[in-house]
C-alpha cells in the first residue's frame, strides 16, 4: 500500500467513519519497501489539493520519513522539483509491504501482507 | 474545417458518445455534421488540423480522419465540390509525393474501375511522385453504398440492431454518397491489440476485452494526472485500459484472490501486477485492496476522477457483500487469546446481495467520491425485452450523459456513463429504474437477471 492510497482511506466500519478519530489510520509494524517509478509531477500538483497534509505529515512520522513542510505547497513553490521529488518519492515509491493499519477510535486492525491491505470485517463489525 | 472520420463499422451505439467524450477530454470544440449508425464515416466540424489530431488519437472505435475535400452524390458533384473548397490550395501539394486509395464501403469496385476514378481526379494537377511507401500526402475516395441493412432496418428500434454487419451490394451498383479527402492522421485503435487479452499475462474468464475496456475508459475520461478506480477490479482489464490513457489507478474487490493472482511468491509480481508490469505502466499503477463496496475504506469525500466498473451480473456466482445470511452477527471467536478474524486465512462471512441494492450502492459511492465532473462508466446487464429508459438507474447528482448497448440476443448489457454534478444542481429523476429487489435471502431470489438468465438460458454457459 502506497502512502498516497493511506490518505485516501478510514476505517471502514460504518459508525468509525463519521469519526475525526478513525482517519488517518495508523501504520504499525510496518515494513517498508522503495519502489522506483517515473516522475510524475503534473500528477502530483494535480492531486495534491485533494490531500489531506495533517494526516499526510501523521502517517509519514509514522514510517519514519524525514519531516515534510508543515504546511501544504501551494502556488509557486509547485515549481520546486525537489519538494516535488521528495513528495513523489513519500505518495508514490515509498510501499508498505507488510504490518498493519490500526483505527483510533474503535482499536479495529487491518492486515497488509505483500503490499495489499485487507479491509473484510467480521461479521459483528457490519 | 470540416473533416472526415472513418469508424470501425463495430459497436454502433459507443461510437459517437466515445468521440463526445474525446472532445470534452481534449478540450476540442466538436459539431458532429452527420452521424448515422449504418455508416462508417462522420462528418464532423473542427477548428483546425491540430483539433482533429488531438480528437483521433486516442479514439478506439475510429480507424482515422481526414480533411474533407468534397463529397456529393455522384462524381460531377465531388469535382466541383472539390474545386469550389479547395481550388486555391492545389498549388500547396503540386510537388508532394502522394498516392490515392479508394475505400468503398458495403460495395464493390474492380481494381480497373478504381483505377479510373484516380485517374477522374488528374484535374487537381499534382505532379509529384507517386509512392506507395512513405508518402507526404494520401488522398481517398470514399465510397458508401446502400447496404441491405439499412434497406431493410426498422426505424427506432436501435437497441435491437445494435450490430448490423452490412452486405456489400453487387458490383456494378453506385454509391449512394461519395466523399473525397486528404488523410490527416491515425486513430488510437492499434491500441486493442497492444491489450488483446489473448497476448495478456493475467486474466480470467470475466475480464473484459481490450476494445470495450479501452472505450468504457475513454467514456470516463481517463487522462494524465487523473486517478481512477474499479471496486470490482477482478483482474484489472479497466484498470490496464484507464493506466494506458494517463491515469493513475486503484482497484478493490471483495475477493483479494482476484487481483492478488496465483501463486504468489514474495518479491515476485503477480496478478494484475504483472500486467502492469506487461505494458509498461508500474507507474501508473497506485493501488489494490481488498474490500466489499458496502463497507468501503475510501474516505466520503471528492477524490476520485473517475469509476469504472462493470459489476458482477451474479450469474456464475449469487453476489455477496460482507455479512450473514441470517442477519445475526457471529460472537467473535478467539484462538489462544488472538480474535480468530486477525489470524491468517480468516475468512470474512458474506450474504447473498440483491441487484438492484448493488447498482445504487454504485451510484452512492460516485456521488459520494467522485470530483466534480468526475465520470463513473458502469456496465449492466439487462434482458433484452427491459427496454428503454426505464432501464437506467439514476440519482440526483449524476446526470446520464451516454447509454450504448452490447447486444446478445436474448439479453444485453449495457454501458453507462454519468457524470458527477456540482453542488446545487440535480439531474432530472422522472424517467427511471425503480426496481427493487425481491424478498429472500438466496442469490435468485435476490437476482431478476439471474432468474430470467437461467430461465432462457437453459443448459447456457456465461
Amino acid at each position: 500500500m502506497k502512502v498516497l492510497t493511506a490518505n485516501f482511506i478510514t476505517c471502514a466500519i460504518k459508525d468509525c467513519k463519521a469519526s475525526p478519530k478513525s482517519f488517518p489510520l495508523h501504520f504499525q509494524n510496518a515494513e517498508l519497501e522503495l519502489q522506483e517509478l517515473e516522475f510524475q509531477p503534473d500528477f502530483l500538483r494535480h492531486i495534491l489539493p485533494r490531500i489531506d497534509w495533517d494526516s499526510l505529515r501523521v502517517t509519514a512520522n509514522e514510517l519514519g520519513f524525514p519531516s515534510i513542510p508543515e504546511t501544504k505547497p501551494e502556488g509557486e513553490e509547485l515549481n520546486n522539483e525537489e519538494l516535488l521529488r521528495n513528495l513523489h518519492q513519500l505518495l508514490l515509491e515509498t510501499q508498505v509491504m507488510e504490518g498493519k493499519l490500526v483505527c483510533d477510535n474503535c482499536g479495529h486492525e487491518y492486515m497488509i501482507k505483500e503490499g495489499i491491505a485487507n479491509f473484510l470485517l467480521p461479521s459483528h463489525l457490519v | 474545417m470540416e473533416y472526415l472520420i472513418r469508424f470501425a463499422q463495430v459497436h454502433e451505439t459507443f461510437r459517437r458518445p466515445e468521440l463526445e467524450a474525446l472532445a470534452t477530454v481534449t478540450g476540442v470544440d466538436l459539431e458532429i455534421i452527420h452521424y448515422s449508425q449504418y455508416s462508417p464515416y462522420c462528418l464532423v466540424r473542427l477548428p483546425d488540423e491540430a483539433a482533429a489530431r488531438a480528437l483521433i488519437s486516442r479514439c478506439i472505435l475510429a480507424k482515422d480522419i481526414y480533411e474533407l475535400w468534397g463529397q456529393g452524390a455522384n462524381y460531377e458533384e465531388v469535382y466541383a465540390d472539390v474545386r469550389r473548397r479547395t481550388q486555391a490550395r492545389w498549388a500547396e501539394y503540386r510537388d508532394v509525393s502522394f498516392r490515392f486509395a479508394v475505400d468503398c464501403f458495403a460495395g464493390k469496385r474492380s481494381q480497373a474501375a478504381k483505377t479510373d476514378i484516380i485517374q477522374s481526379f488528374s484535374f487537381l494537377g499534382f505532379e509529384g511522385p507517386i509512392r506507395m511507401k512513405d508518402v507526404d500526402e494520401e488522398f481517398a475516395v470514399l465510397e458508401e453504398y446502400v447496404s441491405d441493412v439499412e434497406a431493410k432496418a426498422p426505424t427506432a428500434t436501435t437497441t435491437t440492431t445494435t450490430e448490423p454487419s452490412p452486405i456489400p451490394v453487387d458490383e456494378g451498383q453506385e454509391p449512394k454518397k461519395i466523399y473525397f479527402g486528404r488523410w490527416v492522421a491515425l486513430s488510437g485503435r492499434h491500441a486493442i491489440s497492444k491489450y488483446d487479452l489473448k497476448k495478456r499475462r493475467y486474466i480470467s474468464t470475466t475480464s473484459m476485452d481490450a476494445e470495450l475496456s479501452l472505450v468504457t475508459a475513454n467514456m470516463a475520461l481517463a487522462a494524465p494526472g487523473k486517478v481512477f478506480f474499479d471496486p470490482f477490479v477482478g483482474t484489472g482489464s479497466f484498470c490496464v485500459a484507464a493506466a494506458h490513457f494517463g491515469a493513475l489507478t486503484l482497484g478493490s474487490d471483495i475477493d483479494g484472490r482476484s487481483f492478488r493472482g496465483r501463486d504468489p511468491a514474495p518479491g515476485k509480481p503477480t496478478g494484475v501486477m504483472l500486467n502492469f508490469e506487461q505494458y509498461g505502466l508500474k507507474s501508473k499503477f497506485m493501488d489494490t485492496f481488498t474490500s466489499d463496496l458496502t463497507h468501503t475504506p475510501l474516505l466520503n469525500r471528492p477524490i476520485l476522477d473517475g469509476i469504472i466498473c462493470d459489476p458482477p451480473y451474479g450469474v456464475r456466482e449469487g453476489l455477496r457483500v460482507l455479512g450473514t445470511r441470517d442477519g445475526r452477527p457471529r460472537e467473535p471467536r478467539f484462538v489462544d487469546g488472538v480474535p480468530a478474524h486477525q489470524l491468517p486465512g480468516f475468512v470474512a462471512p458474506r450474504k447473498p446481495y440483491g441487484f438492484e441494492a448493488m447498482l445504487n450502492d454504485i451510484l452512492n459511492f460516485a456521488a459520494r467520491s467522485l470530483v466534480t465532473d468526475g465520470r463513473l462508466s458502469m456496465w449492466m446487464p439487462t434482458a433484452s425485452d427491459e427496454d428503454g429508459e426505464l432501464a437506467i438507474p439514476k440519482h440526483p447528482n449524476l446526470e446520464v450523459i451516454s447509454v450504448s448497448v452490447q447486444s446478445f440476443g436474448n439479453w444485453s448489457r449495457r454501458l453507462i456513463t454519468y457524470k458527477r454534478l456540482p453542488e446545487g444542481f440535480v439531474s432530472d429523476m422522472t424517467v427511471r429504474r425503480q426496481k427493487v429487489d425481491d424478498e429472500g435471502v438466496n442469490a435468485d431470489d435476490l437476482n431478476a437477471f439471474r432468474r430470467m438468465y437461467f430461465t432462457r438460458n437453459k443448459g447456457g454457459e456465461n
